[in-house]
């Protein structure tokens, strides 16, 4: 082998280690950073596993936001028509979360079958709502106005 | 009338850029010397058009013309004038218009700048560039055409978005688009290049202040808009990892690339396959943010348009391009000279790890922005991926980005000794080190992140500064414009990695209920509540918090935040207070009311160093600026303007 051959050898055998500890770094940084969408249907139809975070959507229950008069904890039913869920959350909403629309909650099951959200985002306007959370809408026969598109959602966390 | 007016102007450009794409290229291609002269007259023919069609949109606009459908859409009668102009560019429709004028503008600025280049190289330049203006054309004339009409107009329209009436979003898109087409140039080079047959140092030359130019742009436009962000959207952060800005950096981190990748290819030869490969990616991972931003097809706050017909017409646009330019880099990759070797320390191997670096945290962003829709194509179900992957990538691969920064400039070509490098690096290393951990026990910001962060920003400044110095004391006469530049660049990253440390280590944040009368301590300050009052402005309502914010019983400041009502469409949208400092911000925001005693909830954040961020960033660009005109390239071309082209460099053949 000559010295240059040696040399290109070398390189690309750092390369292919490097690519390789690059690609699984990544893989794991995505597995503990990925949060699955979840319906009040699919907390109904399946156990969840508890400790895992999810991004819960629906629609803000109509009546059911309660806001506690001394802090910021608030609690509301999020409903995607066919099955409901109790959310609690504690911070401030975002400009546009309202009942009877579209909301997407992150946190985790509590094993009081409640959902403890650390963020909540809304749609952002009028017309606008999360793709997933139209989607979501329409597989359980509940699909929104036509006019209705997805779109930007604000977000506030806590 | 001024609407159709401007649809025939936009038809005559696409016309022009048809004309550009063909005829001159045919020219540049038999060595007729008159097919090639009509380039020039061509692309001012197509810039006037793309400006007439501009303009036309922005006095339908001014006029109120209603009957305009994207002005109805986007404005009405309340909006003021400036808010109209830049609602011209608020929607889909308008961007794309922008979009072509930039590029018309690029175009012309190659004619203007370097019509010393050899005739057929240039005459390619701009048809490739008039290619990819005819993609653009296209899209807007059959998918969202901007002078569409609805006849009868209704009286009056509804709003734009308000989150975009906003200073910030007069300038931050027209300057992002300027950074996105600028790589068009970038691209147009390097294709060019393909297809003369031969790849030489020569054009990478020609290209270096084109590309560094678009790379100051576009990071102008992504500062913008991580402050309007920061500001507007209420809820104090400067940056999300959301799809769409992860949209512009991607293109931002191969810029990046490219222009390390350019240096070494001019200087020497070497990396000229991977240049050019970085010109074509650059430029479609540009192609890929508009993508994202206009079909709407990943669920993010800056999706203000959705349309899956337009998403697919990009998406299809970007295959032909980058296909394109992929087969024929193919095709032409085996003459494409390989240049000098270099040993393992060396300035090209400090910048190899450069662009191995970028390269990656490119890929990584890339992927983490994909990954949804991969596995919600795939039927996995529907995900996100959350911030704290990209943050994680990314303290992993910038971290040897900030160690090794420094050494590059005192490393010369070819060859050098570790001795040689590190030893003027060792009082900046001393420097960084002693300086960091005296700040931060200063500053009382005595953690693991603050700390590593200031000696990383001070490592990096004081390298920069300190190489400038070095050189400014052995030459004679003034420093040449690009090594300024770029010790201002490396400069600005040690700034900018101060405030993101300082900004993510020592953060305030407080949300708190507050009722009129009342009073919250965040860090020694009192933040005092004396009423909550309700005021009027030209197209909205709002409840206003009006704050005292004291120390020690005295009143430094007032802040009022507020919450508008707008009166169209009715939306709701928190006005922040900010004040802003050097050293930090304080930053008052309203969420809702609560309770029967007036009490509202408020969101009180204390940022150090924010403004850091932004500082070292626009360091970065002003670097990027003053690199690009810098004599050395222009001059370079005019010298070797009469001559014959040279032939290749090396003889060596890349597999």
């Amino acid at each position: 082998m000559t010295p240059t051959r040696k040399k290109r050898l070398v390189l690309v055998g750092l390369l292919v280690i490097g690519i390789g500890a690059a690609a699984a770094v990544a893989i794991t940084a995505l597995q503990s950073n990925m949060f699955f969408f979840i319906t009040p249907t699919d907390v109904h139809a399946q156990t969840m596993p508890p400790d895992r975070q999810f991004r819960l959507g629906g629609l803000v229950m109509a009546g059911t936001v309660e806001r506690d008069p001394h802090s910021l904890a608030v609690s509301f039913t999020v409903t995607d028509g066919a099955y409901e869920l109790p959310v609690t959350f504690n911070g401030i909403l975002p400009d546009l979360f309202r009942e009877g629309q579209g909301v997407i909650a992150h946190g985790r099951l509590g094993e009081d079958g409640q959902f403890h959200a650390h963020e909540v985002l809304a749609r952002h306007d009028e017309t606008y709502m999360p793709a997933e959370l139209a989607r979501a809408l329409e597989r359980t026969g509940h699909p929104m106005e036509a006019n209705i598109q997805p779109g930007p959602t604000a977000r506030q966390r806590d | 009338m001024i609407a159709e007016l401007g649809q025939i102007a936009l038809i005559l450009a696409l016309a022009m850029a048809v004309l550009l794409a063909t005829v001159p290229l045919v020219g540049a291609w038999r060595g007729d010397e008159r097919l090639m002269r009509l380039a020039p007259s061509l692309v001012a023919g197509h810039f006037v058009f793309a400006l007439a069609a501009w303009l036309a949109l922005v006095a339908a606009f001014l006029n109120h013309d209603f009957s305009v459908i994207n002005v109805a859409l986007n404005s009405n009668l309340l909006l003021p004038w400036y808010y109209r102009i830049s609602a011209s560019w608020g929607s889909h429709e308008g961007s794309l218009l922008l979009w072509i004028l930039m590029l018309a503008g690029w175009m012309l600025a190659v004619v203007v700048f370097s019509r010393s280049l050899p005739k057929p190289f240039l005459t390619r330049v701009l048809s490739v560039m008039g290619m990819v203006s005819i993609g653009f054309l296209l899209f807007t004339l059959l998918t969202s055409n901007p002078f569409d009409r609805v006849l009868p107009g209704p009286p009056d329209g509804q709003d734009l978005n308000p989150l975009l009436q906003d200073p910030g979003m007069i300038f931050h898109p027209p300057l992002l688009y300027m950074g996105y087409v600028g790589f068009a140039v970038a691209f147009g080079f390097a294709i060019a290049g393909l297809l003369g047959g031969r790849v030489e140092r020569d054009w990478v030359r020609w290209s270096r202040p084109w590309t560094l130019s678009a790379w100051a742009f576009l990071t102008a436009g992504i500062t913008l808009g991580s402050w309007w962000a920061y500001y507007e959207l209420g809820w104090g952060g400067w940056w999300f990892w959301d799809p769409v800005e992860n949209a512009s950096f991607i293109p931002w981190l191969i810029g990046t690339a490219l222009i390390h990748s350019q240096a070494v290819t001019e200087k020497r030869g070497a990396f000229a396959a991977w240049t050019i490969l970085l010109s074509i990616a650059a430029f479609s991972m540009s192609l890929l943010g508009t993508f994202l931003v206009r079909s709407g097809v990943l669920t993010s706050v800056h999706a203000f348009a959705h349309d899956p017909d337009r998403g697919l017409f990009i998406l299809a646009f970007m295959g032909i391009v980058t296909g394109g330019a992929l087969l024929l880099y193919a095709l032409r990759a085996p003459r494409i000279a390989t240049g000098e070797g270099f040993d393992w320390l060396s300035r090209e191997s400090l910048l190899l790890l450069n662009n191995v670096f970028f390269a990656v945290s490119a890929a990584m962003v890339l992927l983490g922005t994909l990954y949804p829709l991969i596995v919600d194509f795939m039927g996995w179900g529907q995900i996100s991926v959350g911030p704290p992957y990209f943050g994680a990538m990314f303290i992993l691969l910038m971290t040897p980005i900030v160690l090794l920064m420094p050494l590059g400039p005192y490393t010369r070509w070819r060859q050098d000794k570790p001795q040689r490098v590190l030893h003027p690096l060792i009082k900046a290393a001393i420097f960084a080190i002693v300086g960091g951990i005296v700040i931060s026990l200063l500053l009382g910001a005595w953690n693991m992140r603050a700390v590593t962060g200031w000696i990383g920003g001070l490592w990096l400044a004081a390298g920069a500064l300190g190489w400038l110095w070095g050189q400014k004391q052995s030459i004679r006469g003034r420093l040449p414009r690009h090594q300024i530049g770029m010790a201002l660049a490396h400069a600005g990253a040690g700034v900018f990695v101060i405030g993101v440390a300082m900004v993510e280590s020592t953060t305030l944040e407080r949300d708190v209920r507050v009722a009129p009368g009342e009073t919250v301590t965040v860090a020694g300050l009192n933040f005092h509540l004396e009423e909550v009052a309700s005021v009027k402005g030209p197209n909205w309502i709002a409840d206003e918090a009006r704050f005292s914010v004291q120390r020690d019983d005295r009143e430094i400041t007032r802040m009022h935040p507020q919450k508008r009502r707008y009166h169209r469409g009715g939306q709701v949208m928190t006005q922040v207070a900010l004040r802003p400092g050097p050293l930090r911000d304080l930053y008052v925001a309203m969420g809702e009311p609560l309770g029967d005693d007036g009490a509202w909830s408020i969101r009180i954040h204390i940022k150090p160093f924010i403004r850091w961020i932004w500082a070292g960033a626009l360091l970065m660009t002003l670097g990027g600026l003053l690199s690009a005109t810098d004599r050395r390239y222009w001059r370079t071309q005019r010298a070797q303007a009469g001559r014959p082209e040279r032939s290749p460099i090396g003889q060596e053949a890349l597999a």
